[in-house]
Formats: structure tokens, C-alpha cells, sequence
């Protein structure tokens, strides 16, 4: 197992590399200069040679990529072309925010899928199996920044019910932080909701049909007691894997979710700063969730292989 | 009796919402401001920030004329070179360093010699500054500069804690510390900023607030929605297509100023090869697609008739418009026949950049409709504004639809863009007449002469047409109606002396 | 590369017998046909936009800016006076064109690679599936936003950023499949034998792994419409005059008060289109696994 770690995390350490580069050169070739932007409207000559000079600007883009990629690994991402926060700092600013949209969808997203999955796969071939599929189908159909925007029309424009947008931190007022957190957690959890229902339904599926479920049955137990103790505790480890692998889908929806909420969150810091050629933050940003995404493949994997022991070592 | 008991029950109301009640008051921007650094801040939001964080040397009344603020008094000498300041006794900065001539020195020098500063043009003409005592400062211009107390009353008149610019250098921005209203306590990008009441202020009892918070909200229609539901207090810049929504409400009061700037479509007449077309080549042409577009509409359509329709850099209500040269009514058959003329009765074809926003984008739609039908058509090439901004400047365009975010002096929205060799003259427009009449407008501080010289360059500028202006924004605050005392100004800040909560 | 095959060699691993019962099977299927009829509708509407009695999709009308829903604008007119009705069936021509397009993009890019790597394995799978790794590191709407931004917005390059993001996927896919493949034992037999790569690849690969790649193929444009929507709403995706569903939705949003009619359609428009997708692939997916008899 250690070395099966190892060796997973010397692979990634390439990929990591790769994705970098991948970033930093795109970025570099991406039209359009954000020293003008900075300079302030009257785009004085003198001011832009300076930032030039001062962001290094004028330095060949593989010396640009060494001299960041130092840094990179003695910890310093750099600061923001915009702001002059450090890159770092910003990150540690955001990821609580999408951290807590994430979370609450995802258990928006536990609590609607794997119940409809499990009802679901009970039912199977009844009108109820077809009406759930059909409901999870929807919610991964439906663009979620539309959903958005009609939760706010009735909820927030016609009904007054929450709040459009207001982030509060969960440190500062917890309750409110919740509640405004609500409607995008909400719009950000049907994807991941449909998705687990599938999986659930398709993993409660074969276990229903295996040995141990109908002797479980065969044993006279409540039909309740084989349906949660014996079938969905084992269907529940593929879900488990699934659910891990999901997080780049929360990470990707949460850039329109907060786009359309307003939430300053990780998602809005990284669609902002591509559009404001804010290049050390988009470094910063795609690195981080870069790494991030390989620990949680390696994660998952891990997982799985603990869960199933045969499986060779590919 | 019945006065005593009311007066009575007020200074007690006023007590409780003094000693027990912290105030704070809530501000939607619509963008979130960049760096806090007057010194190198660039945005037209961070300055709505710097107005109750940073007081400058002098100010403006909503009528435009210069009034003190940390200077009390100024004298220029004979022939307009020396600028003497009297400044306020007693002012302190946040961090309780002394406001006084070194420190007018010292952001002076600032602005003209760091590395970063986005103020060098601005101060340009200063040659030397000197303290002359303790609260007496002199500046030295290197020719007359009619526009340097313009510039006073912006960034450039901002004072900064020398000791904190000594300290902070470059990240200054991440904890500002002026001699302003309030003190800057926290920010959180992207989501608020949060000042403090600084007790020592001069002027502190004209702050009725302990707190003012800015949160970005770019959507209006969430900036909005949350005024009503009570998160704010008030907004600034509301679509003028929610006007209609926010008049309607009894709950709210709204404000409203023609701004200083103005939207306009930069055309490329002499910008490297791609200035080589029927519009770039031709007055008669830009002149034709100046009046195919009928600008009451355009305001009507995408603004819900809100915003001011223009001709010329400044606006129609402004004292420097030229009013010989009115705002156009649409007229296709001149256009037409304008374009015949210039031996292009078949018409022409013409691309127009624009910023991927959805206001910029519906405005361009309309006037290709709009130009369409006088035989010119238009094809719309939408970029990222960082993008338009960079082929802008290299030439790489036809016509590209930019504003100006406007200033207090004239000078500010025409000098640059149509003097030859103009630091942001992006159509690379040159004209001996045009350069005499702008610099000339420099050199006297007296408006009748200075407005002489701005009516010859209108007139020209009206023949040359190298910019055709749109439309100027109108800026609009709502407000709470327990929010009073706010007065709007043409330069769309927000000054909170006086402006108080009723609860 | 048909050419070099054989004719009858192509169909020999999914005999017409196996191929018929998977039509049945997904005949079947009412959400499947429910799919089918749903993307034929949207396809039809498309291609018929041209012809259609409604007027031009740029066609402005001053008089009749931000109107609620008539008899002559049943879907109502948008934010400078055109018919919402004409703007939707246009609409239909970028979103099918952006999803169908990407898709071909990914799928002409990812399959040979993912083929190549299982296929040679060794160091050319590795620096495949590096790099593949690297593109699925970056979240799929990240990266085609930076893509995007990168190319300039337009529908078109908003089509290969989709597409270019979409790769990944496929090399994935077909990768494994070949993998798969390579293990049967009468690949192994033929190996023995001696046929050359072509003869492999077009015998034994490609057959097998073509099933999979079209399920993954429908349901990958159902995203890809949505991307397209989602990079359209940025400003990123198809620009005006023309319209385009996500786009539209752009605007929209900012009338919610005024003109909720403008943002209700195209959303409802996507998500049909998107239904239907879904629905066509699960019925092919279920219609084509072998695993069911």
C-alpha cells in the first residue's frame, strides 16, 4: 500500500509540472495586456515601462516561468496583478467560501440522491423507478446558472424569501451564513444529486441481486432491515469512491454558481482573474486545484483498492 | 410642553442610537475596487472608497468649482508658474502623524517619483515643491498648468501618512492610512471593505456613522434587491433600466448626476494601416455615421431615456459644451448623401470593437441597426476589455467603442485624446489648429479665455469628427429613505459629511 | 483507414443479429425515443430556421423593446425590440452546432491518442496519459474558460475550447477499451499470427471501442451544449447580433424584474435540448452494453 502510494504521488509530480507549464504558457499567449488595464485610463508611457519592468514583464517567458516556478516552491505563489495580495493569501481567503458551498452541496446532494437512488433501485421498473430517473436525468440537464437565476426571480425577487446574494462568513454570523449560502448550495447540488442517485441506484442494483441479500432475506429479516443494513452498507462503497471523484464537478460548478450568486469565493476569484489577465492568481489558482484533484484521484483510487484487493497492480 | 416632550424624547433617541447603537452604513459598488493605494489605484470605484478614506487637498462643489478642503486657501502668482497653499492647522493622519508642509512634500514627491505611481501625468508640470513653513507649501510649474488644482481634487491631491508610505512602500494599498473621514480597518476581496470613524478627524461631527461598509455587488438587480430586503443602505450605479423599479418604491429615494465622462466610438484615422478605410480616410464619412445614429433612441432603448445623449466630450449641461454645435437629430438622407458625396453611394462596411459587456454590446447593436439603414454597415467584433484595450492602442482596429470616465477640469477629456502625440489620442489624430487651441486652454486660469479656446476645438473637432461621441452616463444612487443629508455630485462620489441614519 | 480493411472483417465482432436486438431494444424504451424525439425536434427546428415564418433574428423593432409575450411575439421581444420566437429557433443552430462540433473535435483528437496509448503503451502511453492527466486536473469549465479566453470569444473557439477540454475523456475511454481489447485471447491469437497494426487497429480495435465512444459521444454533447451555454453567458461564447441560448440568458439576467419571459425560454430551450441528449445516450448505453443480454 505505501509503495503503491509512492509511487502514485512520483507519477503526479510530472503532471504536476505539466499543468504549470500548460498554464503558464497559455496565459502568457492569451491576447490582450493586463499592464495597460493596470495602468489607469490615461495609460501613461512611463507607468507602463515601469510595471513592465517591475512584473518582468520583458523577460523571455521561460525565464518568467523559472524565476516564478522558484518561488512557486519555496511556498510564494507570487501577489495579484490587481490587488498586490499575495496569491497565497488570497487562496486561503476563498477556499473556506467554496469549501462551505461545496460541503452544503454536497450534503444537499446525500440527502436527495442516495434516498431516491436506493427507492429507486427497490422499485425497479415501476413507475416510480421511471419517474426518479427521469427527475435525476433533469437535474443534470438543467445549466445550473439558469437554475440560479430563476431560484432568485421567485425566491428572492417575487417571494422575498432569502437573500439574492450577501455573503456572510460562517465565523461571524453562522446562522445567516446558511442561510445565504442556501440557494447556491441548492443550485449547485441537483448535478452532483442526479449523479449519485445513478450511481447509487446502479450499485444497489447488483447488490440486491447478490447471495448474501437473499439469504439475508431467506433468514425472515424485516424487508427495512436487508435494505439498509445489508444492501445499501455495501452498495455505499462505489458511491463513497463516486463521491470523491466528484469534487471537480463541485469545483467547476462552484465558478458559475458563485458567478451568479455573487459569492467571493474561489470560483468567482479565478473567472475574475482570467478576465482581468490577473496571470499569478489564474497560476496560483489552477495549481492549487491542480494538485488538489491528483490527491483526491490518489485518494480514491487508494480506496478502492483497500476496498478490493484483487485488483492488479496497473 | 408637548415641544419639550418631543425635544425631550429626540435627545434621547439621539443618545441611543449614539452610545448604544454602532452605526454602520452599508454600500453597494458595483465592482470591487482594485489596489487601496491612491498612488497607484486606477479604478473609478476604488476613488468612491478614497472619498471617506482620504481627503485631498481641495474639493469640488456638485457645480464643479474648487473648494478647501486640507488646503484653506491657495494663491497662483503673476504669470500662472508659482501655486502658493495655506494648509489646515491641526489635521492628523490615522496613525497620528502630524498633516503639515513636509507631508505635502512628501506626497508630492510620491506621486512624481515612485516607481509605481499611475499620478506622474498628472503632476507632471510640478517642478519643485517646497514647504515654506510649517503650514505654507509652494509649487513651482514648469509652465502654467490651469488644470494642476483639478488634479488636487482628486488622486493626485490625496494625502498619504508619509511615515506609513515610508514604511508599506508598495503594499501601502493592503492598509491605507490618510488623513480622511474614516480609518481603513479590513478588507476582504471581492466581498468588503470596512472603515472606521476617525475620532480625531477635523471635521467629525459632521460623521454620523461608526462604520461604512463597501461590498461589491456587481448585478444591479441583486444590488437592488438587497436595498430593498435592508442589507444596504445604499447603491451607486443602478442600471438605468431598473430606474422605473427603484422610483416606483416608496421605501426609497433616488439620486441622481450627469457624470463628467462620456461613451464614445474611437475611430482609427491614423493608427498604423488599419486607419486605411472609407472611415478612417474620410470626414464625410465618419460624419455620416455620426448622424445615422439617432441618440434620443439609443438612450431610450438601452437606457430607458435615463442617460444624456452628446456630441462632444462634455456634456450638454456642462458650461464648457459647445453650444453652437447642438446634439444632431437623426437624418439617414444627409447621411446618405454625405456618404455619395465622399463616392460611397453603395455604402460602406465597417468594423466596430466593443467590450463583451452586455450594456456596450446592446448599445453597438442598436447603432448598427441605426447605421444600417443609412448604407453603412457595421460588423461588431466583442473582445475582452483587455483585449480591446490592447488593439486599441496598437492600431490594430477601425472603430472601437470606448468611454472616458471623465474629470473635473476640461482639459481632462480632450487634451490626450486630440492633441498630436497625445498620450491616449489612440486615433493618432493630428492637427496643428487642434494642438494650438488645446495647449493654449492650458495656460490661463481664466474660464472666458480658456472656454474661447474650447469652442475653436469643438468646432474643429466636429469637422474632423476622429471621435463621435455617444452619450453620457447619468449616475444613480438609491438610497433608503432613512438615509439623509446625501447630496450627488457629477463626479459620482460618495461624501458622507453629513449624511446620517434615522432609525 | 477503412481502406486498408477487408470489407467483411469490419462487421465480423458485432454480428447484423446483435446489432438488430439493440434496436429493438432501444425502440423499447419510451425515455429513450423520448430523447430521440426531443434532439430530431430541436434538429429539425434548426435546420427549418431559415425557412420558418418568423422574422430575421436581428430584425429591430424600437416600438417594442422588452415586450411581454403576444400574439405577433408569442415568446415576446427582447431588450432591443426582436422577436424572442426567431432569436430561440436561431438560437437552436448554435447550441446543436456548438455541442455536435466540440464533441467531433474531442472525439477525432481523443481517440487516436487513447488508441495509440494502449495500444503502443510503454513510454508513449506515458506521456499520453500525463498529459491527459494534466488537461483533467484543471476543472473542465476552468480550463475551457481560460481556453476560451485565450482564443477570443467567438462560437467557434468557444467550440474547440470545449472541444479541447472534452479530449480527455475520450483518451481515457478509448485507452481503456483498447487495453481491454488487447487481452482477449483472440487478439492475442492474432497477434501471433502476425497481422500488422492497421489490420489490428481497424479488425479489432476500433470495432470494439466505437459502441462505448458513442454513448459517451450523445451524452458528452449534452455537456457540451451546456458548456457552450455557460461560456455564451460569460461573454464568452457566441457574440451579437447572433443568438445563442446561453448569450441570451446573459442578458437576460439582468431584466429579471422587468422581462422574466426573456430568461425563462433559452433555459427551458437548453434544458430540453440537454434532456434529450441525456436520454438518447442512456437508451444507447443500455441498447448497446453487452454485459445484458
Amino acid at each position: 500500500m505505501l509503495a503503491f502510494l509512492a509511487r502514485r504521488i512520483l507519477i503526479a509530480i510530472p503532471t504536476v509540472i505539466l499543468i504549470s507549464i500548460f498554464v503558464f504558457g497559455l496565459q502568457h499567449l492569451l491576447p490582450g495586456d493586463p499592464i495597460l488595464v493596470m495602468a489607469g485610463e490615461e495609460r501613461d508611457p512611463e507607468v507602463i515601462a515601469a510595471l513592465r519592468e517591475k512584473y518582468r514583464f520583458n523577460d523571455p517567458i521561460p525565464v518568467q516561468y523559472l524565476a516564478w516556478a522558484g518561488n512557486a516552491l519555496q511556498g510564494d505563489l507570487g501577489i495579484s496583478l490587481r490587488t498586490q495580495q499575495p496569491v497565497l493569501e488570497l487562496i486561503g481567503e476563498k477556499l473556506p467560501v467554496t469549501i462551505q458551498l461545496a460541503v452544503m452541496a454536497l450534503i444537499i446532494a446525500i440527502l436527495i440522491g442516495i434516498p431516491a437512488g436506493v427507492l429507486s433501485a427497490y422499485k425497479k421498473g415501476t413507475w416510480i423507478d421511471w419517474v426518479a430517473n427521469i427527475v435525476a436525468l433533469s437535474g443534470l440537464s438543467v445549466p445550473n446558472f439558469w437554475l440560479g437565476i430563476m431560484l432568485i426571480l421567485l425566491v428572492s425577487v417575487k417571494l422575498g424569501w432569502l437573500p439574492a446574494s450577501g455573503y456572510m462568513p460562517l465565523t461571524e454570523d453562522p446562522l445567516q451564513s446558511i442561510r445565504t449560502m442556501l440557494m447556491p448550495a441548492f443550485v449547485l447540488g441537483t448535478a452532483i444529486a442526479a449523479t449519485l442517485m445513478r450511481h447509487t441506484r446502479s450499485a444497489m442494483l447488483s447488490v440486491l441481486k447478490s447471495d448474501y441479500v437473499r439469504t439475508a432475506r431467506a433468514k425472515g429479516l424485516k424487508e427495512r432491515v436487508v435494505l439498509i443494513k445489508h444492501a445499501l452498507r455495501n452498495a455505499l462503497v462505489p458511491v463513497v469512491t463516486v463521491i470523491t471523484l466528484l469534487f471537480g464537478e463541485l469545483l467547476a460548478g462552484a465558478v458559475l454558481t458563485e458567478q451568479i450568486f455573487t459569492i467571493p469565493g474561489f470560483g468567482k476569484l479565478v473567472v475574475d482573474a482570467v478576465f482581468n489577465r490577473d496571470y499569478a492568481v489564474v497560476q496560483g489558482i489552477v495549481l492549487c486545484t491542480g494538485i488538489a484533484f491528483i490527491f483526491m484521484n490518489i485518494l480514491a483510487d487508494a480506496a478502492y483498492r483497500i476496498l478490493n484487493p484483487r485488483m492488479s497492480d496497473r | 410642553m408637548r415641544i419639550m416632550k418631543t425635544l425631550g424624547l429626540a435627545a434621547v433617541l439621539a443618545a441611543t442610537s449614539g452610545l448604544v447603537h454602532a452605526q454602520d452604513l452599508r454600500i453597494g459598488l458595483q465592482e470591487d475596487p482594485d489596489v487601496l493605494d491612491p498612488d497607484q489605484s486606477r479604478t473609478f470605484v476604488g476613488r468612491i472608497v478614497y472619498a471617506s478614506l482620504c481627503d485631498k487637498l481641495v474639493d469640488i462643489t456638485p457645480e464643479l468649482e474648487i473648494v478647501p478642503m486640507l488646503a484653506t486657501g491657495w494663491e497662483w502668482n503673476e504669470d500662472g508658474t508659482e501655486l502658493t497653499m495655506t494648509l489646515r492647522e491641526g489635521v492628523t493622519f490615522h496613525d497620528g502623524e502630524p498633516f503639515n508642509a513636509e507631508a505635502v512634500v512628501a506626497n508630492i514627491d510620491r506621486s512624481q517619483n515612485f516607481e509605481l505611481s499611475r499620478r506622474k501625468s498628472e503632476v507632471k508640470s510640478i517642478e519643485s515643491v517646497e514647504a515654506v513653513d510649517d503650514l505654507t507649501v509652494k509649487f513651482t510649474l514648469s509652465a502654467p498648468d490651469a488644470t494642476l488644482l483639478a488634479q488636487f481634487a482628486d488622486r493626485s491631491g490625496m494625502m498619504l501618512s508619509p511615515k506609513a508610505t515610508a514604511e508599506a512602500g508598495e503594499e501601502f494599498g493592503l492598509n491605507p492610512v490618510c488623513a480622511g473621514p474614516f480609518t481603513f480597518k479590513e478588507r476582504i476581496q471581492q466581498d468588503r471593505i470596512v472603515l472606521e470613524k476617525f475620532t480625531d478627524y477635523y471635521r467629525a461631527d459632521e460623521i454620523n456613522f461608526d462604520t461604512v461598509t463597501f461590498l461589491p455587488i456587481p448585478d444591479t438587480t441583486v444590488r437592488l434587491a438587497n436595498l430593498r430586503a435592508g442589507d444596504l443602505d445604499m447603491l451607486e450605479r443602478l442600471a438605468a433600466t431598473d430606474l422605473g423599479s427603484a422610483e416606483a418604491d416608496d421605501g426609497l429615494t433616488v439620486e441622481k448626476a450627469t457624470s463628467l465622462g462620456y461613451q464614445a466610438m474611437t475611430i482609427n484615422v491614423g493608427n498604423g494601416p488599419r486607419a486605411e478605410n472609407p472611415l478612417g480616410e474620410n470626414a464625410a464619412v465618419r460624419q455620416a455615421l455620426s448622424l445615422s445614429i439617432d441618440r434620443a433612441a439609443l438612450n431610450q432603448v438601452v437606457f430607458e431615456g435615463a442617460f444624456a445623449p452628446g456630441n462632444q466630450p462634455f456634456a450638454p449641461t456642462s458650461p464648457w459644451y459647445n453650444a453652437e454645435f447642438p446634439v444632431p437629430e437623426r437624418d439617414v438622407e444627409a447621411a446618405k448623401a454625405l456618404l455619395a458625396e465622399a463616392g460611397f453611394a453603395d455604402g460602406v462596411t465597417i468594423e466596430v470593437q466593443v467590450a463583451n459587456n452586455p450594456v456596450q454590446t446592446q448599445v453597438m447593436q442598436v447603432i448598427q441597426s441605426m447605421a444600417g439603414e443609412a448604407g453603412i454597415t457595421i460588423e461588431l467584433a466583442a473582445k475582452e476589455f483587455a483585449t480591446l484595450l490592447a488593439d486599441q492602442s496598437a492600431g490594430d482596429y477601425t472603430a472601437s467603442q470606448v468611454g472616458w470616465s471623465g474629470r473635473v477640469d476640461p482639459d481632462g477629456n480632450i487634451h490626450q485624446f486630440m492633441t498630436t502625440g497625445g498620450g491616449i489620442n489612440d486615433s493618432k489624430y493630428s492637427d496643428p489648429d487642434m494642438d494650438k487651441f488645446l495647449n493654449e486652454a492650458r495656460l490661463s486660469t481664466d474660464p472666458a479665455v480658456r472656454k474661447e479656446s474650447y469652442d475653436a476645438a469643438i468646432a474643429k473637432q466636429q469637422e474632423d469628427m476622429p471621435i463621435v461621441y455617444l452619450y453620457h452616463p447619468v449616475w444613480i444612487w438609491v438610497l433608503d429613505n432613512d438615509i439623509d443629508g446625501f447630496t450627488p455630485y457629477p463626479d459620482g462620489m460618495i461624501r458622507l459629511h453629513g449624511v446620517s441614519k434615522t432609525e | 483507414m477503412t481502406a486498408v480493411v477487408d470489407p467483411q472483417a469490419v462487421a465480423d465482432p458485432l454480428p447484423p443479429r446483435r446489432r438488430n436486438r439493440a434496436w429493438e431494444k432501444f425502440r423499447r424504451s419510451p425515455s429513450a425515443l423520448l430523447g430521440g424525439v426531443l434532439v430530431l425536434f430541436f434538429l429539425i427546428v434548426a435546420i427549418l430556421a431559415p425557412v420558418l415564418p418568423v422574422p430575421g433574428p436581428a430584425e429591430t423593432d424600437w416600438s417594442m423593446v422588452r415586450k411581454p409575450p403576444s400574439w405577433a411575439h408569442p415568446f415576446g421581444t427582447d431588450e432591443i425590440g426582436r422577436d424572442m420566437l426567431s432569436r430561440m429557433i436561431w438560437g437552436a443552430q448554435a447550441s446543436l452546432l456548438a455541442g455536435v462540433v466540440s464533441v467531433m473535435i474531442a472525439v477525432l483528437l481523443g481517440v487516436p491518442l487513447g488508441m495509440l496509448a494502449g495500444y503502443l503503451r510503454g513510454w508513449t502511453d506515458a506521456v499520453i496519459s500525463r498529459f491527459t492527466e494534466a488537461l483533467l486536473a484543471a476543472p473542465f469549465l476552468i480550463l475551457a474558460i481560460a481556453l476560451a479566453a485565450f482564443l477570443g470569444p467567438s462560437l467557434t473557439n468557444a467550440m474547440i475550447a470545449i472541444g479541447l477540454s472534452a479530449m480527455p475523456i475520450f483518451v481515457r475511454l478509448a485507452r481503456a477499451q483498447t487495453l481491454a481489447v488487447m487481452t482477449e485471447d483472440y487478439v492475442e491469437s492474432a497477434r501471433a499470427v502476425g497481422i500488422g497494426h492497421l489490420g489490428m487497429i481497424g479488425r479489432y480495435i476500433l470495432p470494439n471501442i466505437i459502441p462505448p465512444i458513442i454513448v459517451q459521444g450523445t451524452l458528452t454533447i449534452a455537456t457540451a451544449i451546456i458548456a457552450e451555454a455557460s461560456l455564451s453567458f460569460l461573454g464568452l461564447g457566441q457574440q451579437p447580433p447572433a443568438p445563442s441560448w446561453g448569450a441570451m440568458l446573459n442578458i437576460a439576467k439582468n431584466f429579471l424584474e422587468q422581462a422574466p419571459w426573456m430568461a425563462l425560454y433559452p433555459g427551458v430551450a437548453i434544458f430540453l435540448v440537454v434532456l434529450g441528449f441525456n436520454l438518447l445516450g442512456d437508451g444507447l448505453r443500455d441498447a448497446l452494453d453487452p454485459r445484458d443480454s
